[in-house]
């Protein structure tokens, strides 16, 4: 079961944060993390590395998805 | 290169950077502790509109201008331009404006309050004690689940709207037109609005930030509301730097030139005031203003000329923010100090007072019922 983050459109730092909320509430993922600016993508890979998450990302869209794993 | 501006160097090197040319720019001719302050610059771009008629703060600032073409051919040369909007405007207009009004009481944005540290000006250890206390509120209101909404992609042009604000402006920096008898543009003749680095320095040092500023994501508010919120110290070495390499500039500069640029006290702070409860006070409501609207004043111009419209109405919101705060006598008056005495303390007037507190009810209102479900969803 993947748990799905939609953090496109949101200001600093609710995307962050989202992705730090679902990461301690996820075991093992996958969490698939959507954002639409390069801060965003920055900000919510470098929070789940920091939890001890791996992150991939890819363009999506305009967008970007971030696909973090344990 | 594009690696080095993501990690945590990257603020670092963006702050120090602010940290020489701040200093620079006053012994270019700006007011003293006052090289870059993104509330007052705004300020005296909104007395030189006429937006307020207080002859001792109007002067169409370049660095604000240079903030935001710098911070758009960032976004342009590593493809970060993306025009976007719709996320509550009138809310982060009204956010813009409490956030000026609380700046002014204080007598500056959260970059002066660190130039004025580096500047030995110790009232804005009162002013950054605040703009923590707002940002812990906010960080608060974050954690239960304010939020303004999601922005949405947009046409082009609506990127471009601020940046061509800006443009207008330069022009208008440029040429000086006299509308009329009497009337815009205003240009200072005496205090801070008088004072000014030659307008190509001014601008050369703006489109610099601006540029180091996008790439690194520079923002006071951001630096410390992301080690409250999350312990993270991504940001926060980046205001170390400005303060620590401002304060080395300065007395290098002071040293250079025999006029002291750094001076240890309460009293007698260029532009400034010693009324600590309203330093504080001020700076509260400034910092829950920015934590709400998710950046500070410089970070504000500089999501603007990445194409961010919310970001640009706040902008407009601190400038309407900065004509009210001079028309209704809101804004903190310094000290005033006859031959080296403390003849009176400044501050806010009885109305600036009751302005930081509705500003705060304000806040506070919305920052408890703007609350949407954004849970992740899980399929």
């Amino acid at each position: 079961m993947t748990t799905k983050v939609d953090a496109r459109g949101l200001s600093c730092p609710q995307p962050a944060l989202m992705t730090r909320n679902a990461v301690r509430a996820t075991e093992a993922g996958p969490i698939e993390v959507l954002v639409d600016t390069e801060t965003s993508r920055d900000n919510c890979a470098r929070i789940a590395r920091r939890e001890g998450w791996t992150v991939a990302v890819s363009e999506e869209g305009g967008g970007y998805r971030l696909v973090l794993s344990k | 290169m594009k690696r080095f501006f993501a990690t945590r160097w990257g603020p670092i090197t963006a702050g120090a950077v602010i940290g020489v040319l701040a200093p620079l720019l006053v012994f270019f001719g700006n007011p003293k502790n006052m090289g870059v302050c993104v509330a007052c610059f705004e300020r005296d771009i909104a007395g030189a509109l006429g937006l307020h008629r207080n002859p001792v703060v109007q002067y169409i600032r370049p660095e604000i201008i240079g903030f935001v073409l710098g911070a758009l051919i960032a976004a342009l040369i590593f493809r970060e331009f993306r025009p976007r909007g719709g996320s509550a405007p009138l809310a982060r207009f009204l956010l813009g404006m409490f956030a000026m009004i609380g700046s002014l009481v204080f007598l500056g944005c959260p970059w002066r309050a660190l130039l004025r540290l580096a500047g030995g000006d110790l009232n804005a250890l009162l002013g950054l004690a605040g703009l923590a206390l707002g940002i812990g509120i906010g960080v608060l209101l974050l954690r239960n689940g304010f939020t303004l909404g999601r922005a949405n992609p947009a046409p082009a042009v609506m990127g471009w709207l601020m940046p061509g604000l800006m443009g207008g402006l330069l022009l208008l920096a440029i040429f000086q037109p006299i509308f009329g008898d009497g009337l815009a543009i205003f240009q200072s003749e005496k205090g801070p609005g008088s004072l000014y680095a030659p307008l190509l320095i001014s601008l050369a040092v703006g489109l610099v930030i601006g540029f180091l500023a996008q790439r690194t994501r520079f923002c006071t508010m951001g630096s410390l509301r992301d080690v409250i919120l999350m312990g993270d110290t991504h940001l926060i070495g980046g205001i170390g730097a400005l303060v620590i390499v401002a304060l080395v500039t300065n007395l290098v500069l002071g040293a250079a030139t025999g006029t002291a640029y750094v001076n240890f006290s309460f009293v007698g702070q260029p532009v400034a005031h010693s009324s600590h409860l309203w330093n504080f006070g001020g700076m509260v409501l400034a910092g829950l203003a920015f934590a709400l609207a998710g950046g500070c004043p410089g970070r504000q111009l500089f999501m603007s000329g990445e194409g961010d419209g919310d970001a640009a109405v706040f902008v407009l919101g601190m400038i309407t923010g900065a004509a009210l705060a001079h028309n209704f006598n809101l804004a903190g008056a310094p000290d005033t100090v006859t031959e080296g005495v403390l003849a009176q303390v400044g501050g806010p007037s009885i109305y600036g007072q009751v302005a930081v507190l509705i500003g705060l009810v304000f806040c506070l209102v919305l920052g408890l019922t703007a609350r949407l479900r954004l849970k992740e969803v899980k399929k």
